[in-house]
């Protein structure tokens, strides 16, 4: 497929967010700030293979963006259980 | 007696009809086969779910729900938008002009349903950001607070764009 | 309508980006929860809406997922800044504001 110039640009883009999530999940500096950084990339991440899904013009990767949307709640949801401290 | 047995049957109905059009959506076609697993998958997902649901008894039903409920979305996406730009505008100056804190606000509403709306609504609105909430107060990070804000000041900030549009349609 | 598809993939893309620095630049956590939750949601909102008018064919689908984030996404963020809080992290402040409450004070 061939793409135009705002095309390309907005591939930058999400690249360019996906890289600054990653840099913030590994410098950190503490523990919460890693989670904060997943849980945003994560949701970068699930417009990301929507763009894929695209990409490769196939909607089944719809299906993988949609379950991997749902996981990452959970997961965030747990984590955050978690550091409360598994009360209530 | 009768009025709640009929509000539970309500109940039935609003998850059954969510589940089926959610189905509608992930499926994407209307042909007879997909639509009769749909119809037996909906009604299973009812009869389990709906009995926990009890976050939906905040309802208040009405013929004109629907708009209310429009109208609220419209309200929340301009919000969405304007906090959006809002944060770019925080986030590309150099200076990085923010003075967060921590303020407390209060919310008329009743239900549990209306106070999960607000709390969204909070989160997503230009630069605050729901942490807590504790019965009728909600403790919300604020990005730009003034010095010396207190409840009241900040609940009319905050909460009421939101509230009078939420309790036309939520207890 | 690739135009119009390829304007609001831009704007997406461009609001995720702008929240992924937000993530990086801001201070503390919680200006980065705020920063990260609304321009994640409004950006994947965006890109959403960029591909259903590429590929018409499949709005339905991400009519779902964009429904599941709008409602997720926000209820994610808060979860986690209130187990922060509990976790016993406080707010970052100025510190010039700091300073000046000080000296207000004495």
């Amino acid at each position: 497929m061939n793409l135009n110039p705002i095309e390309n640009l907005a591939l930058a883009l999400l690249g360019g967010a996906v890289l600054l999530g990653l840099y913030r999940l590994l410098r950190g500096p503490s523990a919460v700030d890693r989670l904060v950084a997943a849980d945003t990339l994560s949701v970068v991440i699930t417009g990301a293979i929507v763009v894929v899904a695209w990409l490769f013009a196939s909607a089944l990767y719809l299906d993988v963006a949609l379950v991997y949307g749902v996981l990452a709640f959970v997961g965030t949801v747990a984590m955050a259980r978690a550091l409360e401290g598994g009360r209530s | 007696m009768e009025t709640e047995k009929a509000e539970g049957l309500g109940r039935y109905l609003v998850v059954f009809t969510g589940a089926l059009l959610f189905w509608l959506l992930l499926t994407g076609s209307l042909d007879s086969q997909e639509l009769l697993a749909g119809l037996l998958a909906s009604a299973v997902v009812a009869v389990m779910a709906a009995p926990r649901m009890g976050i939906l008894s905040g309802i208040r039903w009405s013929p004109v729900l629907p708009l209310q409920v429009a109208r609220y979305l419209g309200v929340f996406f301009l919000a969405l938008l304007r906090s959006n730009f809002d944060m770019a505008r925080r986030v590309l100056s150099p200076a990085l002009p923010i003075r967060p804190a921590l303020v407390e606000v209060k919310t008329s509403l009743q239900s549990d349903l209306g106070r999960l709306l607000l709390a969204n609504s909070i989160t997503l609105t230009p630069g605050t950001l729901t942490v807590d909430v504790e019965g009728e107060r909600l403790l919300v990070h604020w990005i730009d607070a003034s010095p010396g804000t207190d409840l009241e000041s900040a609940t009319r900030a905050i909460v009421s764009q939101f509230e009078t549009h939420l309790r036309e349609f939520l207890e | 309508m690739r135009l119009v598809g390829d304007l609001f993939l831009l704007l997406g893309s461009a609001f995720l980006f702008l929240g992924a620095l937000g993530l990086v630049r801001m201070p503390d956590v919680f200006n980065r929860i705020q920063a990260g939750a609304k321009a994640a949601t409004l950006g994947v909102l965006g890109v959403l809406v960029g591909i259903a008018f590429l590929q018409p064919g499949w709005w339905p689908k991400l009519l779902a997922i964009g429904l599941f984030i709008l409602f997720t996404n926000p209820v994610g963020s808060s979860t986690l800044a209130r187990a922060i809080r509990i976790a016993g992290v406080r707010p970052w402040q100025k510190p010039a504001e700091e300073s000046r409450a000080l000296e207000e004070k004495s």
